[in-house]
């Protein structure tokens, strides 16, 4: 089988429809590897994953188990970054902080990019009364700071992460509805689209095979350019009290935890502040490199 | 004669996006009525307090119009907001708006300064980053913009506050103006530089432009960031315009072909990314006022979340909602009168 060997990825002629398919992404990944700051991007992603997943395999401790006499010690051999205000090893806690940022991010991610797809798709090819009172509902929830809006719905669910989760969603699917409605509106009048209908597919068929998959590309690059605003939301709302709740680790929370320590043990609320800016970082950068491969135009 | 009364294009467009401002606006009560009634905080226990006797609390719900019907009570809720009454908040015991009154000049005055450091910055640096594309200047340019996006602002602020007063010393700490001043300035205008400059107490004038640097800055820099890539991007786009080969070819200065040909053409574009990031920090305002007890519209929705104060909060949540509704109107409308393509 030469599917994998490099003549048949960068063939000239492909000769079925996923052959195309596998020569297109395999040239756009060659695009993403000369892109240096992308992969380092990419790279940075793909290890936090793995260490979030694997953290109860790497994790030196219990990220719970307090040492009350080794409180605040600064970064040793037997604490790598040192210990927080109740003593727990924070190289472990900032590991498992990780499942919890990126499951948010996943978790939210998951919520918001099938209700925006739906939302805009539908209301881009049914067009109408429709899409007028779609397109009203996105304005109402774009007209709120996410932020702001998130903090409020926290404050009526009761704080907690499942409640941020659903909070960010909700403030955040809107963009990707205006996404796909647009570029549902660009490929509504074309002939192919006129031709599935003539050969008798039903509006779902068509919206689900035809036009979803044409949106999926802006939804993709959206998406890696949003992670980084959705950390920063889900720490955001754990430094103000209203996401995760300690001891849980999540990096907002532990930075909100350890503030006061900031004059003495500067370490303490600054290692969990790094963690967020290079996974924030990270998906920027990935998300950069994405956006000049997958979508020159969206800029 | 009759063609007068049509609309021109332009008029209509513009009241296109007047009409649909009401229509948001009436989302915005109901989603923050919403919130309120899905709340787990009992109303009627946030006034009473926990061990009022059985009548009292059943003369509160009548009064707050609790047993009517859902719709009912939101068109009361209407008829209050359309009345400038947002309630009462439980903490400080004042109408909602008096508080917001109270707090939300030295919010503009944090916005305002953070927004103008920002564009000081960050506009010329998009313009020279697109002038000098794919140069070092352009990446190291792009990874502090880059990493402007992405740092926590409370990191920012916390790591800002040990370096610069803490170890350094050379900024005053947290607040709006040292113990030493406070209550020596008669508020005009609620913004303390602009009221100290007005009683001409230029020791207070001073001490608080000292206190406004360090939040300024620190929730400048996020607005910077996307000020900066923004510009870049049109400025790209704009420098490979044929006005722009034409304009060199007539032999112009590389600065005047730069600012006023490049430049000029992306101004009105830029409005609209001004209005939007002037809006993003409100959002910012939220944790650097948090972070460095900045007494604005953000430090009170904070305190009143901590505080269960739902009134309080659905009122700055509204507040907020409007002017950033208002933000965008603004720049619509300069944007639809001012570009001259738009008709």
């Amino acid at each position: 089988m030469n599917l994998l060997t490099r003549d048949w990825l960068l063939s000239e002629a492909p000769t079925s429809r996923s052959h195309a398919a596998w020569v297109r992404r395999y040239q756009g990944w060659l695009q993403l590897r000369a892109n240096g700051l992308a992969m380092v991007g990419l790279i940075t992603v793909l290890v936090m994953m793995i260490v979030s997943i694997a953290a109860p395999l790497i994790a030196p401790q219990d990220p719970s188990a307090q040492d009350l006499a080794g409180r605040l010690a600064p970064p040793s051999a037997a604490h790598w970054l040192g210990t927080d205000e109740l003593g727990r090893d924070l190289f472990s806690r900032v590991l498992y902080g990780g499942r919890i940022t990126l499951g948010m991010v996943v978790a939210v991610v998951a919520l918001v990019a099938p209700l925006g797809l739906a939302v805009g798709s539908v209301a881009g090819y049914m067009g109408g009364f429709a899409d007028r009172v779609l397109m009203r509902v996105t304005d109402v929830f774009l007209a709120f700071p996410r932020l702001v809006l998130a903090l409020a719905f926290v404050a009526a669910l009761r704080p907690g992460i499942t409640s941020a989760i659903i909070a960010i969603a909700l403030t955040a699917w809107p963009p990707y509805a205006r996404l796909a409605r647009a570029d549902t509106l660009t490929v509504r009048g074309t002939d192919y689209i006129a031709a599935i209908r003539l050969t008798g597919a039903t509006t779902a068929r068509i919206v689900l095979r035809h036009i979803v998959p044409l949106c999926l590309t802006s939804v993709i690059v959206r998406v890696t350019l949003d992670m980084s605003g959705i950390i920063l939301t889900a720490a955001g709302l754990g430094f103000l009290g209203m996401g995760a709740q300690p001891p849980t680790p999540e990096w907002g929370t532990m930075i909100a935890a350890s503030r006061a320590f900031i004059l003495n043990q500067w370490w303490v609320p600054t290692i969990p502040g790094v963690a967020i800016l290079c996974a924030s970082l990270a998906f920027n950068l990935l998300g950069d490199g994405l956006r000049d491969v997958l979508d020159p135009k969206q800029r | 004669m009759g063609d007068r009364f049509i609309l021109s294009p332009r008029l209509r467009m513009l009241a296109s996006s007047l009409a649909s401002v009401p229509v948001t606006l009436f989302g915005l009560a109901l989603v923050t009525f919403l919130i309120g009634r899905v709340m787990p905080i009992d109303p009627v226990v946030a006034i009473a307090g926990d061990h009022a006797p059985p009548d009292v609390v059943a003369r509160i719900r009548d009064q707050l119009g609790l047993d009517r019907p859902l719709l009912v009570q939101f068109a009361i809720y209407l008829d209050n907001l359309v009345h400038g009454d947002l309630g009462r908040s439980v903490m400080t015991s004042r109408p909602v708006l008096v508080d917001i009154g109270r707090f939300f000049p030295a919010t503009l005055e944090l916005a305002t300064t953070a927004i103008v450091v920002a564009v000081i910055i960050g506009i010329p640096l998009g313009v020279f980053t697109a002038a000098y594309q794919g140069s070092r200047f352009d990446h190291v340019v792009r990874v502090i913009a880059l990493t402007g996006q992405s740092v926590p602002i409370f990191v920012l602020g916390l790591l800002s506050l040990l370096v610069f007063y803490v170890k350094l010393g050379i900024v005053p700490g947290t607040g709006q103006l040292d113990v030493a001043y406070e209550g020596m300035v008669p508020r005009v205008t609620g913004m303390l530089v602009i009221d100290a400059a007005i009683a001409q107490d230029w020791d207070s004038v001073w001490d608080a432009l000292a206190h406004l640097v360090q939040p300024a800055l620190v929730l400048a820099y996020f607005s910077m960031a996307y000020i900066t890539r923004m510009t870049r991007a049109f400025m790209l786009e704009s420098l490979a315009g044929e006005y722009v080969i034409t304009a060199r070819a007539k032999g112009l200065s590389a600065a005047r072909v730069l600012w006023r040909h490049a430049f000029g053409n992306i101004a009105v574009r830029l409005i609209t990314v001004l209005a939007l990031a002037y809006a993003g920090l409100l959002e910012g305002a939220v944790i650097t006022e948090t972070v460095f007890s900045w007494p604005g519209l953000g430090l009170y929705l904070n305190i009143s979340l901590l505080n269960a104060d739902m009134n309080a909060v659905l009122g700055a949540t509204l507040v907020i909602g409007l002017v950033y509704v208002g933000l965008n109107l603004m720049a619509d409308v300069a944007y639809r009168l001012l570009d001259p393509r738009v008709r």
